[in-house]
């Protein structure tokens, strides 16, 4: 059985300039696997994940056909059933780890919130397993980042902490939204492959959203290729490199390559059909 | 002209300049209450300048035979007051008076607070540590009572009055124009200007001030309410405008000996001195709005 | 054209003291295109700002052109023949500013002439149309304020652009379009560059040689052919040119 269905799902927002979509009906269904949804800023790929969670704030507009958990509709939750789902079922990784840790709050005691918000177990308990989860995000010495506040750990240390906050409470789905942009080259793989490790551990779903197509085809099973807020093209991550779409085509020439010199590099050009086909 | 003006690719400065004014008049006008508050202010405005056609009476012919008449006497429209003047015309060449006041704080206030603040905030150092020290003088005192100082030893009198609250007002400009210039002193564009071989005067005049300007105009709209009524307080207790000059003030100090048998004496200037607060403070909230720069001719 | 040699840059003074480039030297010829690779906090960006001027705290003997260039003055003459292209294209024009105004600005301050005819060449030169002239930076997309961004710094006519991460925050597309346009704007106007960048496959595609940098420190000097053969001696930039080819394995299997 498939962890979520979506159906037809569109995101838009009320403006003084008329109704702006971002999203435009889009299906897609995850299972026990890794689906990497690729695109460019304004392509609706962040507010896919923020829809799906609900975390679309008004103006912004959420409807679909079928938002589905393990066959529940999430449609029909009210705020606070959401907020069970939150967290304990569906996870989210944000982009920057110094936005999204409390700045006031140790590591340890935020990680301990997250499992106790979710779990009936003692302090103890929520201490022991906090620390289990920072080992098993390769944090060395877990004891003494558990006493640090979020501004004494470097950028890659604070992503993959967010991640074992993340995964504490032992949800079905994680959704990574860009959860290495802001980290380094060298960092980023690491974390990535941390993370990858334990959703595969636990058989989780993952989505996993970015703007970087080699990353999202070394890490994803399936790809989703969005432009313009709808899915123009969906493919297997390891046959990327025969993806048909001319869009997709277009990202990947346009990136330099180190190997593959050129005199100039390929430019996009845009055909207004892509916003409209899919 | 509606096309010309919100052209999309403006052909020369003058129409990019003239259509960004009007887009920017086209979101105020969105603006109800804003629209109400520019409404009063303009006949406001317009009462000031027409005074000597429009005021029924001379303001300062006493007949003590028609004195502390209620509203809606015939000939005094709204009432007279102690010594039989008529306040609808009092009440109308107050209005220049008010404007008066109004206009030299808002042109000595805003400006002072804005250099001080500026320059303090782009020079740093010890430049800013002895203007802000001063700064901290002015707002250690409580305001009324620094005007009352400064009236006290200038003298009575409009202009002085004027003075005198303009010299308690800028300070907290000053520290908001530092604060902003903190932020944007460090900005790349900033950086950008300085590599271009900006000197510090240009910086600051062309590139800081557009930009502590709109929350400056908000910030003084709105602060032009209690600028009317420190000047009416003043007014009040006798250190404002002189008798028999008319200012809303004065009159109402004049009306409190009757407050009780005679309401309106006091109560009429005290609705003009409410009104025009109101209508500033409206005011100062549509602009907000507009001079927003990512709202201003996004169109 | 640039000679830099034995920098060092620091911040703060007493307890918070904090050296952020330590005894780096290089040199780029006339004409030539020179990168500087490295992770956030390596001292990259601050070599370029302590070049012209914006990190006050430095020491160390620079010379553009044969002409030493002092601590704590710049003539306009050294701000006519460098100029430089800001990482954030949001942050770096002036929100208030039009176009317009940012170019005939800068303009004026080079003590140019004609500007009204100037203006609208600049914006073609950088493939804007004319009628972005009078446009805010808030009306532009992230390249076409980088456009904008490189216009001004042409504007004066420089020798010498310095790039600080000039495509790192726009997408792969329209970065491609901007590496196009600096690389023929090089070709037409004969620019030195000097690049900073964290992205070993942009720097490889714009340079012809660069310096890697490791918390401060230049740890090796490279060529573009050895780079793209990796054969790189020190462990670091082994590791850094690794992380950028796994990322082209996709890339490399489209052939």
């Amino acid at each position: 059985m498939s962890l979520l269905d979506v159906e037809n799902l569109r995101v838009s927002f009320d403006t003084s300039q008329g109704v702006v979509e971002a999203v435009r009906g889009i299906s897609f269904s995850l299972g026990q696997e890794r689906l990497g949804i690729v695109g460019e800023s304004g392509s609706g790929k962040s507010m896919t994940g923020r829809a799906i969670l609900r975390l679309v704030r008004p103006p912004g507009r959420v409807e679909a056909d079928r938002i589905a958990l393990e066959g529940q509709d999430l449609q029909s939750l009210g705020e606070r059933q959401m907020r069970k789902v939150r967290g304990r079922r569906i996870s989210m990784v944000m982009q920057d780890p110094k936005f999204s840790l409390n700045p006031v709050m140790t590591v340890g005691e935020q990680i301990m919130e997250a499992y106790l918000l979710h779990a009936r177990d003692s302090r103890r308990a929520a201490r022991r397993k906090a620390l289990e989860m920072l080992e098993a995000v390769a944090i060395r010495d877990p004891e003494r980042v558990m006493k640090a506040y979020p501004h004494e750990v470097s950028g890659g240390m604070g992503q993959r902490i967010m991640i074992a906050m993340m995964l504490i409470p032992d949800p079905r789905i994680l959704i990574a939204d860009e959860p290495t942009s802001a980290l380094d080259v060298s960092v980023q793989r690491k974390v990535l492959s941390i993370m990858d490790g334990l959703v595969r551990d636990r058989g989780m779903g993952l989505i996993f959203i970015s703007h970087d197509l080699n990353l999202v085809s070394e890490f994803c099973d399936r790809v989703l290729i969005m432009y313009a807020g709808r899915i123009v093209e969906t493919c297997d991550a390891a046959r990327l490199h025969e993806a048909r779409h001319p869009y997709t085509r277009g990202l990947l020439n346009s990136l330099p390559r180190l190997d593959a010199p050129r005199a100039r590099l390929e430019v996009l050009a845009r055909d207004p059909a892509w916003a409209e086909g899919g | 002209m509606r096309a010309w003006l919100l052209s999309d690719a403006p052909a020369s400065r003058r129409q990019a300049r003239l259509g960004r004014l009007y887009a920017g008049w086209l979101t105020f006008r969105g603006n109800t209450l804003a629209m109400v508050g520019l409404a009063i202010l303009a006949a406001l405005v317009l009462c000031a300048a027409a005074a000597p056609w429009i005021a029924p009476q001379d303001p300062y012919a006493q007949d003590l035979a028609m004195r502390l008449k209620p509203i809606g006497t015939p000939g005094h429209l709204l009432g007279t007051d102690s010594l039989g003047r008529d306040i609808l015309s009092r009440l109308i060449w107050g209005s220049r008076t008010t404007l008066y006041i109004v206009t030299l704080v808002a042109l000595i206030a805003p400006v002072v607070g804005l250099l001080v603040g500026t320059v303090a905030g782009y020079a740093g150092g010890v430049w800013d540590a002895v203007l802000m020290r001063i700064t901290d003088i002015f707002l250690a005192f409580p305001r009324l009572v620094l005007a009352l100082a400064f009236v006290a030893a200038l003298g009575a009198g409009i202009e002085n009055a004027v003075l005198a609250i303009s010299l308690t007002a800028w300070p907290p400009y000053a520290r908001m124009a530092r604060a902003e210039t903190l932020t944007i002193r460090n900005s790349d564009f900033i950086s950008a200007i300085r590599l271009q071989g900006a000197g510090p005067v240009r910086i600051i005049t062309q590139h800081i001030w557009p930009l502590c300007l709109s929350s400056l105009i908000v910030r003084v709209t709105l602060d032009m309410a209690g600028i009317i009524l420190a000047a009416a307080g003043l007014g009040f207790l006798g250190l404002g405008a002189q008798p028999p000059s008319p200012e809303w003030g004065a009159m109402i100090s004049e009306g409190r000996r009757f407050i009780l048998d005679h309401w309106w004496v006091a109560t009429v200037p005290g609705l003009a001195i409410f009104t025009v607060s109101l209508a500033f403070n409206l005011l100062g909230d549509g602009l907000r709005d507009v001079l927003d720069p990512k709202s201003g001719g996004s169109k | 054209m640039l000679e830099v040699d034995g920098m060092n840059v620091w911040f703060g003074a007493g307890a918070t003291h904090v050296d952020a480039v330590q005894g780096a030297s290089f040199f780029v010829g006339r004409g030539e295109s020179f990168g500087l690779v490295g992770e956030s906090g390596s001292g990259k960006s601050t070599i370029l700002r302590a070049i012209t001027g914006l990190a006050p705290g430095w020491s160390g003997r620079v010379e553009v052109d044969g002409k030493p260039v002092y601590r704590d003055r710049r003539d306009r003459a050294f701000h006519k023949r460098v100029q430089m292209v800001f990482q954030d294209p949001y942050a770096s024009l002036h929100p208030r500013h039009s176009v317009d105004r940012v170019l005939s600005e800068t303009l004026r301050l080079h003590g140019m002439d004609a500007i009204d005819r100037r203006v609208p060449q600049l914006l073609e030169d950088v493939g804007l149309g004319p009628k972005f002239r009078f446009r805010y930076p808030h009306q532009l997309s992230g390249g076409q304020r980088q456009r904008v961004a490189i216009a001004r710094a042409l504007a004066g006519e420089p020798e010498l652009l310095l790039l600080d991460e000039p495509t790192s925050a726009l997408d792969v597309s329209v970065q491609a379009e901007i590496l196009n346009l600096l690389a023929d704007l090089r070709g037409e106007r004969g620019l030195t560059y000097v690049m900073v960048s964290h992205d070993l496959a942009v720097v490889g595609h714009l340079c012809q040689r660069l310096a890697v940098m490791q918390s401060g420190r230049i740890v090796e000097m490279l060529d573009v052919e050895q780079l793209r053969r990796g054969r790189a001696e020190h462990p670091y930039s082994r590791a850094l040119i690794a992380a950028s080819v796994s990322g082209g394995r996709t890339a490399r299997a489209a052939e």
